[in-house]
């Protein structure tokens, strides 16, 4: 492999570890803050690619517009979610949420199959984001992709902003840590969790409109980032916002490499990955919360 | 209320050609029991509804018997499933005592319903399913195949690609049977006409993150590229093809299935693909024309292979039936006249190999709009090698 492969590659690991960052953040503030296995969590992602799909005549070439508007539909629905079912989940035992979001999933799925079909859907990008520009003399490499990492970027940050540097992070970490202590400084505890969940929805619903112009929409979407997801979550250790994105990234390469070196063995890559890093450090990279 | 819903579902049951149980248990030997095992639900299921839409096109078109006798329906929604197949089938063998299977689309479901039908000496006439094991080393005198093997459209390409020029070229598949079993068939036909595959690429299933294997594709720059995907992964596949700007330099053949039902959603990008199958959206054949036709009317839609495929499995079905007068009991002679009779198919006339697999025309096709459009016959009378099959 020469350098300028080598470089292409390393630009595909790191696109698709942010990719997989946006939608493992969410799964982590979920399963990390609030303590509930969200099995349903890949059904928001699908959720998002749908919204891009139905959003798309509505809207055109205003692309952001409409990042904006299916974000704000999907965190309504994560709080209307929260407030139906999931406020009943935090004091029982991880069987019943296990079963509670399994069932979410299905249910999901048959929604989306009597609302829109079965069949793959294409879904448009932004003309302004057209064509690629070319690399090394090897490849073509689109605009979007660059412009998809870039938002993922941005979040991150923006993520991390909020979850350290402000009231309602403080009071996020401060829930996660201790629950009743957190109650007992009269913090309205059940409102800041609706927040939560709202936004790791939306976050999942997110990454799901950014990726739909690239993977297109179909059945069974969801379920195919949702173990990957947990891979990061647990990699990263669970909560932590930074130790999603380092895994992220780690896992975009072992995947990247792995598929280039090891081709009968990529599967297994990331799961090796993991139990090493889970032999090593059995809590994960980070510790949650920061 | 309930008097009325019952008259109503009757009323159904006649018009969609299921025949009510009040006509059982009379005429000889009472009607013949076909279980249709396929998947009426999740991702596969356009394509169970398709393939049971053909089948009763063509019971109908018969005027509602097959070999003389009344048919008499069951169904099961296989769910695409493996893990519950065999006990799915057994519903139909075991409890509605079944006279023929009729299924499915998923080759994992398939090969639990080959297993099966063998044991319980059951005839099975599969309408999909292109794992080549179930016409090499799992085939039966009962169980035929009205669809194709993994490997006949793969070696077609193959022998298209070398007669193109192409002298070095990769694959690219997911890490499961179909993809391997198609791939092989590409490298055996290329390697017919002059080729080689220089690397063969696979991703674990369902993974669709395609593009560091494009890199090395773009780093090796082989002649042509062939690929093996369906559903989203095909979509997903040639639309990063193009993006990536590759398809400018080299060429990306596929069987049909990388452009069949994915055209609307890959739109520009997979515009002059060429593709082989069985199948072509415009075959300009009497037969063709009047299928499509009784189709179009009988259902308020378009006949896609799937149709096709299932309206071929009635039609080999009442061959054997036909020869034996209806006698079930008479299995020799049933199995045989099913291989023997010529298929009088939309996609072309074609008979059974000894293993019970099409021996048919495989067309090369080309995408223009939303259509895979015929191109010219790319191998004649293709038969699939049948290996492991000692019949």
């Amino acid at each position: 492999m020469d350098t300028a492969t080598f470089l292409v590659q390393c630009l595909n690991a790191v696109q698709y570890g942010l990719l997989l960052f946006l939608v493992a953040s969410g799964l982590t503030l979920i399963f990390g803050i609030m303590g509930v296995i969200n099995l349903a969590h890949g059904s928001f992602y699908m959720l998002g690619a749908y919204l891009a799909f139905a959003l798309a005549p509505w809207f055109g070439d205003w692309f952001v517009t409409r990042l904006v508007v299916g974000v704000v539909l999907a965190a309504v629905f994560g709080y209307l979610l929260e407030w139906l079912f999931f406020s009943f989940l935090y004091e029982r035992d991880h069987l019943q949420q296990v079963l509670l979001t399994y069932a979410l999933i299905l249910v999901f799925e048959e929604m989306r199959s009597i609302l829109v079909g079965n069949e793959v859907h294409g879904v448009a990008g932004p003309s302004w984001l057209a064509g690629g520009f070319r690399l090394g003399g090897l490849m073509e490499y689109p605009w979007y992709r660059v412009f998809a990492s870039a938002a993922c970027l941005v979040v991150a940050v923006a993520l991390y902003a909020v979850v350290n540097r402000t009231r309602l992070g403080m009071m996020i970490r401060a829930g996660a840590s201790n629950r009743d202590m957190v109650r007992g400084l009269g913090v309205d505890i059940r409102r800041l969790y609706r927040i939560v969940f709202a936004g790791g929805v939306a976050l999942a619903a997110l990454a799901g409109m950014i990726a739909a112009p690239l993977s297109s929409v179909y059945p069974g979407m969801g379920s195919s980032v949702l173990i990957i997801c947990f891979v990061v979550v647990v990699i990263g250790g669970i909560g932590s916002i930074t130790g999603a994105l380092v895994a992220s990234l780690l896992v975009g390469f072992v995947d990247t490499f792995g598929k280039v070196f090891f081709a009968e063995w990529s599967g297994v890559g990331v799961y090796v990955l993991m139990a090493i890093v889970l032999v090593w450090r059995p809590e994960g990279l980070m510790k949650r919360g920061f | 209320m309930s008097r009325i819903s019952l008259n109503f579902s009757s009323l159904v049951a006649l018009m969609i050609g299921v025949v009510p149980f009040a006509a059982t248990a009379q005429g000889a030997g009472g009607p013949i029991k076909i279980g249709l095992m396929l998947p009426y639900s999740g991702t596969y299921a356009a394509l169970g509804n398709a393939i049971e839409n053909g089948f009763k096109l063509y019971v109908q078109e018969q005027g509602g018997k097959l070999g003389g006798r009344e048919i008499q329906y069951f169904k099961v929604d296989d769910e695409s499933e493996p893990p519950k197949a065999t006990d799915n089938v057994n519903k139909l063998i075991k409890r509605d005592n079944v006279d023929v299977l009729v299924g499915t689309v998923h080759s994992g479901v398939a090969l639990a319903m080959a297993k099966a039908a063998k044991d319980n000496n059951t005839l099975l006439v599969i309408p999909n399913a292109g794992a080549d094991a179930i016409t090499g080393p799992m085939c039966g005198p009962n169980i035929v195949r009205s669809s194709f093997s993994n490997w006949q459209p793969g070696y077609a390409m193959g022998v298209v690609a070398g007669q193109k020029g192409v002298k070095r070229a990769m694959t690219i598949t997911w890490n499961y049977a179909a993809g391997a079993e198609s791939t092989k068939g590409f490298t055996e036909g290329l390697e017919k006409s002059g080729g080689k595959v220089v690397k063969d690429l696979n991703l674990p299933f369902p993974n669709v993150e395609f593009q560091a294997l494009l890199t090395e594709i773009a780093a090796q720059k082989p002649d042509a590229v062939y690929a093996f995907f369906a559903g989203g992964g095909a979509v997903k596949f040639v639309k990063d093809y193009a993006a990536a700007g590759l398809n400018k330099t080299i060429p990306l053949y596929g069987p049909g299935f990388l452009t069949d039902g994915t055209l609307e959603a890959q739109g520009a990008s997979a515009q002059n693909m060429l593709t082989t199958l069985h199948y072509a959206d415009n075959l300009d054949t009497p037969k063709n024309n009047a299928f499509r036709k009784a189709y179009a009317i009988a259902y308020k839609s378009q006949p896609d292979v799937y149709a096709v495929q299932g309206y071929d499995a009635a039609q080999i079905l009442a061959n054997g039936l036909k020869a034996v007068g209806g006698d079930l009991s008479k299995r020799d002679a049933l199995a045989a006249a099913m291989r023997k009779t010529p298929v009088d198919s939309p996609r072309g006339k074609f008979t059974l190999s000894a293993a019970g697999n099409p021996v048919q025309d495989i067309y090369l096709r080309e995408v223009k709009g939303n259509n895979n459009e015929f191109r010219s016959v790319a191998v004649k009378a293709l038969a699939d090698p049948a290996r492991g099959c000692k019949l």
